[in-house]
């Protein structure tokens, strides 16, 4: 049957096509990781007014997740959101699909370069402050499809990442304990405490 | 139990109807020449009952290329399998069997996608896992690929 | 429609174009988990292949396991000992439950009961993660299946909890039932919608429960009998109209009987191996393979292609969620959006699979 449309589809695939083109190219170097504010803690040496820990405490406990699920990790992504695990006990009580809602964007799974510009396009929507999780193997380096000409080698090829959560798939309480170490940085906490 | 039927006995009724259509056969496997392929296709859906089309794979040994296609009856539970070889340089063409069985539709555009058989007939012919304009079909034997650690294979 | 959705089941996308709420026409795009496996696999081993099995139909992934094992053990000449078929077989049925728990809940997320069933038959799920975290460590990506058997035998505490389990289980589904089976929204969104009559399933090569919901009695478990399925005692669930309502009935008609298999493989259990020795790395002799076993999701079925070296020289992948997916435009357009979100979630497809 044919339809009168006022566009070709054609022209829709032929304009994803350049985009991820143009995302190949300019991928070539990982995105440095944003620790600039380790070296600024160091330096000034900042003492914490109450005024500042009750506003720590507030953003650091309500940080919303915006779901990126490509692959095989969101399913521990949703075990941890479930009855037994149970994240909002955290305070990501709301999985936010749109991107304009949330502070934290999770990844979970294989990145390929064909939704490599829906990956950065959502990043880019998100409000600032913004935080990435890069969790499971894939995200963080390609993991087992590392080589493979259609997979993205990091998702820090593409967007600063804040958080690696190892694992294939990392379990639930590696997810949660991804999430403690993120809320340490959310609040200006240094990063190397021992335990 | 799912029969296996005689690649041999196949043949042979194929090659009543449509001579010079089979170029040979084995246990379980009838060979057939790739312009003939949708009324052999057509022969043994019509008059054997072969209404189910599990999967059509391609294979690229080096010097030709081989489509293969897995038939099933669900109506009297047998199986044969149809294979026929094409040129592997610059872009052989195979006629579509999508007119007879719709699931070959999105096997065929991935066949096209990675490897670069093109079916003829095909109503949408086009790339469907990797994004248009790519250059290449990857599961080629000669299609380069950096493995981790180094290095390039094919 | 998507990739980044919440109600396309992992990043697909689907371009609608409508007349009002009323769609004209659907073309389903994916590729973007697409990952090159059957390249990859070129270049491992056989063995070395066992985990990228796994990471297709993430849900079901003993089942993936299975089938390639059986593949490669046809190519290759293997004998498989009794207790291994036999703890394939029960490994494969609780897939099987846990795929179609997740399914079903999915399902429910896009009628609009936003979370409640999914949590619920999401508590099921634990208790089989568990069991299979007994058995070999992983709760998602098993590589638990080896060529000639299992890799280690069960643990003495998974029986008893294996049994536990088994008891209990037919009460929830039963719970499940009384819940939702006549709930009113549940049919009004689902009865006669997404009709797939039995001849257009056929010639689409559609496979698994869309299949049967369909009214076809297909199953290849019955049909062509692989491992020791001709040993059991089991039905196969059908529906009549090939709507969405159906597909579903199908899906927690097929978890009953899952239970009446696991209960009868359960009882018969020998003693003894559970693995052949084979030589690392296996070459197998040049030759052909094609097998397929009935996933949750469909028929997978595994094309190997073996020149006589270590490494496989074609790894073909027959995926059911692929090829279901063919008849999504036929059974929505005319329909409105909404109804086409339902239909997708009865379709139950799994996006490692689609993409590979």
């Amino acid at each position: 049957m044919e339809i009168e449309t006022p566009y070709v589809l054609s022209d829709f695939d032929k304009t994803e096509a350049e985009q991820i083109e143009a995302l190949m190219a300019a991928a070539k170097e990982p995105y440095p990781d944003p620790v600039a504010w380790l070296e600024e803690e160091i330096e000034h040496n900042v003492l914490l007014t109450t005024t500042e820990h009750l506003i720590d405490w507030g953003k650091r406990f309500s940080v919303w997740p915006n779901t990126f699920f490509p692959a095989c990790c969101a399913f521990e992504v949703i075990s941890a959101a479930a009855s037994r695990f149970d994240f909002s006990r955290f305070g990501m009580e709301v999985l936010r699909p749109s991107p304009r809602q949330a502070d934290l964007m999770l990844v979970a799974g294989t990145v390929t370069w064909k939704l490599a510009p829906a990956l950065r396009r959502v990043y880019d929507q998100m409000a600032e402050p913004k935080w990435v999780i890069a969790m499971g193997a894939c995200a963080i380096s390609g993991g087992a499809f590392r080589g493979s000409y259609s997979v993205v080698p990091g998702i820090n090829r593409i967007i600063p990442v804040d958080v690696y959560i190892p694992g294939c798939p990392p379990r639930p309480e590696g997810l949660i304990y991804g999430f403690m170490a993120l809320h340490r940085k959310v609040a200006k906490d240094k990063l190397l405490k021992k335990g | 139990m799912t029969k296996p039927l005689s690649g041999a006995e196949i043949a042979r009724q194929i090659g009543e109807q449509l001579s010079d259509a089979v170029t040979g056969s084995d246990e379980t496997t009838v060979f057939v020449r790739s312009e003939d392929i949708l009324n052999a296709a057509r022969f043994l859906k019509e008059n054997l009952d072969f209404d189910y089309l599990p999967s059509i794979t391609a294979v690229d040994f080096l010097d030709h290329f081989d489509v293969i296609y897995h038939l099933r009856s669900i109506k009297n539970n047998y199986s044969v399998v149809l294979r026929t070889r094409c040129d592997n340089s610059g872009s052989p063409r195979v006629p579509s069997v999508v007119s007879l069985w719709q699931g070959a539709d999105l096997q065929e555009r991935e066949i096209y996608d990675l490897m670069g058989i093109y079916f003829e007939g095909h109503p949408n012919m086009k790339r469907i896992v990797l994004w248009e304009g790519y250059e290449g079909h990857p599961l080629r034997k000669d299609f380069i690929m950096d493995v981790p650690g180094g290095g390039k294979t094919t | 429609m998507g990739p980044q959705h919440p109600s396309t089941h992992g990043v697909f996308r689907m371009r609608v174009t409508f007349d009002g709420e009323v769609i004209l026409d659907l073309e389903p795009i994916f590729g973007y988990l697409h990952r090159g496996i059957e390249k990859l696999a070129e270049h491992k081993t056989y063995l070395q292949n066992m985990p990228y099995t796994d990471r297709l139909d993430y849900l079901a992934s003993m089942s993936n396991n299975m089938a390639y094992a059986m593949a490669v053990e046809k190519l290759a000449g293997i004998e498989v000992p009794e207790r291994a078929e036999y703890i394939r077989v029960i490994m494969a049925e609780l897939m099987r439950i846990s795929s179609h728990l997740v399914g079903v809940g999915a399902l429910f997320n896009d009628m609009g009961a936003f979370m409640t069933p999914f949590l619920y038959m999401y508590r099921e799920r634990e208790k089989l993660l568990d069991l299979f975290e007994m058995v070999c460590g992983q709760r998602l990506t098993y590589n638990y299946m080896r060529f000639g058997g299992v890799s280690h035998d069960i643990p003495e505490e998974f029986m008893p909890t294996l049994k536990r389990f088994i008891d209990e289980m037919p009460g929830f589904i039963d719970e499940y039932d009384q819940l939702l089976a006549e709930n009113e929204i549940v049919l009004a969104r689902s009865k006669g919608v997404g009709i797939l009559p039995a001849d257009k399933a056929i010639n689409a090569s559609v496979s698994g429960p869309v299949l049967r919901g369909s009214g076809v009695k297909w199953d290849l478990r019955k049909n062509n009998p692989y491992s020791i399925y001709d040993r059991f005692d089991f039905e196969i669930p059908t529906g009549s109209v090939g709507d969405v309502y159906d597909r579903y009935r199908v899906r927690v008609e097929e978890m009953r009987q899952s239970v009446r298999i696991v209960r009868q493989a359960m009882e018969q259990l020998p003693e003894g191996e559970v693995r052949t020795r084979v030589p690392t790395p296996l070459k197998p002799a040049p030759g052909e393979a094609y097998v397929c076993i009935e996933a949750p999701k469909g028929e997978l079925g595994f094309y190997l292609v073996s020149d006589g070296s270590a490494k496989p020289y074609r790894f073909k992948i027959r995926a059911p969620s692929l090829i279901n997916l063919t008849m999504l435009r036929d059974m929505v357009v005319g329909w409105k959006l909404a109804d086409a979100i339902v239909t997708l979630g009865s379709i139950d497809i799994c996006m490692g699979e689609v993409d590979r």
